[in-house]
């Protein structure tokens, strides 16, 4: 695995120059050879580099807890694409078009990938200017009995907006494009600068149901930077507020899957369970979704030990009312029905695809960065991975309920033991020149935030790559060769982010 | 199916009393702010620098907007003297842009009923069509709580539709981005007249986190008329049904 990386870890920052700079057919070999053996990508991104743009690529390696950087500088318009070789890197590819107005040569599928403005344009070039949201040339099937079904942007219900173009042979999905965009906030360019109390809302906030996964990493972030300690106890914080996320949006979307299967009683008791853990979270900080609470250095608020105590025993009450709710499930005929070998996703398409999450996990890819790049209190306590075989929505509802099960023993555990005494100490300023890069596993799966520093230690470039970013791509395979009525159900199962992906 | 009865046993009744009963939050909850201006010193804009989107003011003296307030804790760890904090109370609604800015010593402004004539077309039904403009899913989520078994909205006869033609008002979310500024607007088109807007959240009021994002609005001011301005990021779920619940003169037993 001796590869021209250079080596880092979770939550580290290095010093730019020291990532080496590779020429584009090293970069290109580089990265392949590293996929072939066994490395994955974790973020691909652009940077302007004078008037040139640079490419970092950073990939995990598990079984190391080891993460590799390099970079390669792109002095035209174009560089080679890698899709054929390597799926994984084909949203990434098109980012990189769409934010450095290049083009990716070879690539099969390239189109926009959020109508946004360029960041830099090549030398000479005058800025792209996107196309109109959602008007791109979607893939077509012909045929005499074949239609198109166009939802969105606007849903139904309380729901993001994103449009979705199904291509379909009566009742069966020959092809399912989705189109994202729509909440595009600029949210990489907001954040450029000095950090400052502003830069955590917005982090907070790339998608709010996902707050402590967002908001921790930004937080790592700035300690790899900063060079900064964080106390056990606010480690320790940080992964109770976590799996508090977790145990909300598990429950809520195995309550919205029997909802989505038409099986009321789990629907309704989730549905009422799912804010209990919201309200266990506002008893940390006073916000549902956790705003507030963590904050680079450590957390605001202290748990007391009658918190503590408090919690522990609304914790074994949700446990018990949750637990039968959700076995309902199991236990019902019709509901299973629907549930087995609905939207299947199998390991190869996971695998070369490049999903993340209990997405992942539940087609049998074994990846979850509590164990695989240790943060905070994970490199303490570990929680085991839960894994399916099936691929369907089945497998995906069971990986959430084992989920559950896990992070219910993980709260119960630390909340028994909180260490020390200190809840933050203090950071001392941003480190000029380097790269930062922090995995964290948010409840849909590996939220990855990477940071590059200039000379007076501001960001020069942020990159944020919500796991929905890997995964919309799995929902769009799931969808193939089912019945469009399942649609509904395979999307709740895989329940991603739009404002995650949009950015 | 004896499962499922034995467990709908189990559960047992969970909907909220809320208006009759009122909601016990938690302690650290941030809701409307209580500001001491006598122990302001002068020249003081500690709590004012501290808050990251601009929502207090110091000029004449101590003010919370809390159409941008994000609800977070910076102003209050930021005063040493006390002159800012936030209560348990989490009636925050207005109908009016102006009336979401506190100061200090000024009465308690909540939300309004309609006129009678709105009343009595959308008193005992008030169907909203949700347009979620560029929020990050918080608002949502806990706009979408409302219906669950735990708050019952439809209680009150409010309910969310799919189709703007079966709506009388717009929920609107969101900073507004410009990639959702047509759809909005044409889904406030397709809603029939006479028609209420329900501006939720930080960022449909002002932008939010968002503030003066390149690609969003700062919220749908000068965009669409609101009706109703719910402030909070999020809101909490009491809070929005709170305000539905003046808008539409249906407080009846309020305690405290």
């Amino acid at each position: 695995m001796s590869r021209k990386f250079l080596l880092t870890q979770n939550g580290s920052a290095v010093a730019r120059r020291e990532i080496p700079v590779l020429s584009g057919d090293e970069f290109l070999e580089e990265l392949l050879a590293g996929l072939e053996g066994g490395w994955r990508v974790v973020s691909y991104f652009g940077a302007a580099k004078g008037v040139f743009l640079q490419l970092y690529c950073l990939l995990s390696y598990k079984s190391d807890a080891m993460l590799g950087a390099m970079s390669t500088v792109v002095t035209t318009g174009s560089f080679p694409s890698q899709v054929q070789y390597a799926p994984q890197l084909h949203l990434f590819e098109r980012e990189i078009a769409e934010q450095f107005d290049i083009v990716f040569d070879g690539h099969p599928w390239p189109k926009p990938v959020r109508f946004q403005r360029p960041m830099a344009s090549p030398p000479g070039v005058a800025p792209t200017v996107p196309n109109k949201i959602g008007v791109m040339d979607f893939y077509r099937v012909e045929g005499d009995e074949v239609h198109e079904v166009a939802v969105g942007p606007v849903h139904a219900g309380i729901i993001e907006p994103g449009h979705f173009r199904f291509q379909c042979f009566g009742e069966e999905v020959l092809h399912l494009e989705i189109s994202l965009g729509y909440q595009h906030r600029d949210i990489e360019r907001m954040v450029l600068g000095r950090a400052s109390g502003l830069t955590l809302k917005r982090m907070e906030t790339v998608a709010g149901d996902t707050t402590i996964g967002h908001g921790t990493a930004y937080a790592m972030i700035v300690e790899g930077l900063a060079g900064a300690r964080v106390p056990a106890r606010a480690h320790a914080i940080r992964g109770i507020a976590l799996e508090l996320e977790r145990l909300a949006n598990h429950t809520g979307d195995l309550g919205a899957i029997a909802g989505d299967v038409g099986y009321l009683p789990t629907a309704s008791f989730c549905g009422r369970i799912r804010g209990e853990f919201l309200n266990l979270s506002a008893e940390l900080c006073g916000s549902r979704f956790g705003r507030g609470l963590v904050i680079p250095g450590g957390v605001n608020f202290d748990v007391a030990p009658e918190l503590a105590a408090k919690l522990a025993r609304r914790i074994a009450v949700a446990r018990e009312e949750v637990t039968n709710a959700v076995e309902l499930l199991w236990d019902t005929p019709s509901v299973m029905a629907r549930l087995e070998g609905t939207g299947v996703v199998s390991a190869e398409t996971a695998l070369e695809l490049g999903l993340v999450g209990p997405a992942a996990r539940s087609s049998g890819l074994n990846r979850d960065i509590r164990r695989d790049h240790p943060f905070g209190i994970y490199c303490m306590s570990q929680l085991p991975v839960e894994t399916a075989k099936g691929g369907d929505v089945y497998a995906r509802s069971l990986v959430r309920w084992l989920e559950v099960e896990k992070s219910l023993d993980f709260i119960e555990e630390q909340l028994a033991q909180l260490p020390g005494v200190a809840i933050r100490y203090p950071v001392g300023p941003v480190g000029a020149d380097q790269l930062a890069v922090a995995l964290t596993e948010g409840w849909r799966g590996e939220v990855c935030h990477v940071a590059l520093t200039d000379q007076s230690g501001c960001f020069e470039r942020y990159k944020i790559t919500d796991p929905s970013f890997h995964n919309w791509s799995g929902l769009a395979m799931a969808l193939r060769g089912t019945q469009i009525s399942d649609f509904p159900l395979c999307n709740k199962s895989f329940n991603l982010s739009y404002c995650g992906f949009d950015l | 199916m004896i499962k499922a009865i034995l467990a709908r046993w189990k559960q047992g009744h969970r909907t909220t009393g809320y208006p009759k009963e009122p909601i016990v939050l938690p302690e650290l909850f941030r809701g409307y702010p209580e500001l001491d201006v006598a122990a302001c010193p002068a020249d003081c804009r500690l709590c004012a620098d501290a808050c990251p989107v601009g929502a207090i003011g110091c000029e004449p003296e101590l003010s919370v907007d809390l159409g941008k307030c994000l609800f977070c804790p910076e102003c209050v760890e930021a005063c040493p003297h006390g002159g800012i904090s936030y209560s348990r109370d989490a009636r925050l609604a207005t109908n009016r842009r102006e009336e979401l800015v506190v100061r200090g010593g000024e009465e308690r402004r909540l939300a309004r009923a309609l006129d009678a004539r709105m009343l009595s077309l959308f008193g005992r039904s008030l169907k909203f069509r949700s347009v979620v403009a560029g929020g990050c899913n918080a608002c949502e989520a806990d706009t979408n709580v409302l219906s669950t078994i735990g708050w019952d909205l439809g209680r009150f006869g409010i309910q969310f539709v799919a189709s703007p033609r079966h709506a009388d008002a717009l929920w609107v979310t969101g900073p507004v981005t410009e990639h959702m500024r047509e759809a909005l607007m044409m889904t406030y088109q397709a809603i029939p007249a006479p028609k209420l807007v329900v501006a939720c959240g930080a960022c449909a009021i002002n932008g939010g986190p968002f503030i003066g994002s390149p690609e969003a609005h700062d919220g749908v001011q000068g965009m669409l008329p609101v009706d109703l301005y719910i402030p909070g990021c999020p809101p909490h779920p009491v809070t929005i049904l709170d305000g539905l619940l003046r808008l539409l003169d249906k407080m009846g037993e309020e305690r405290g």
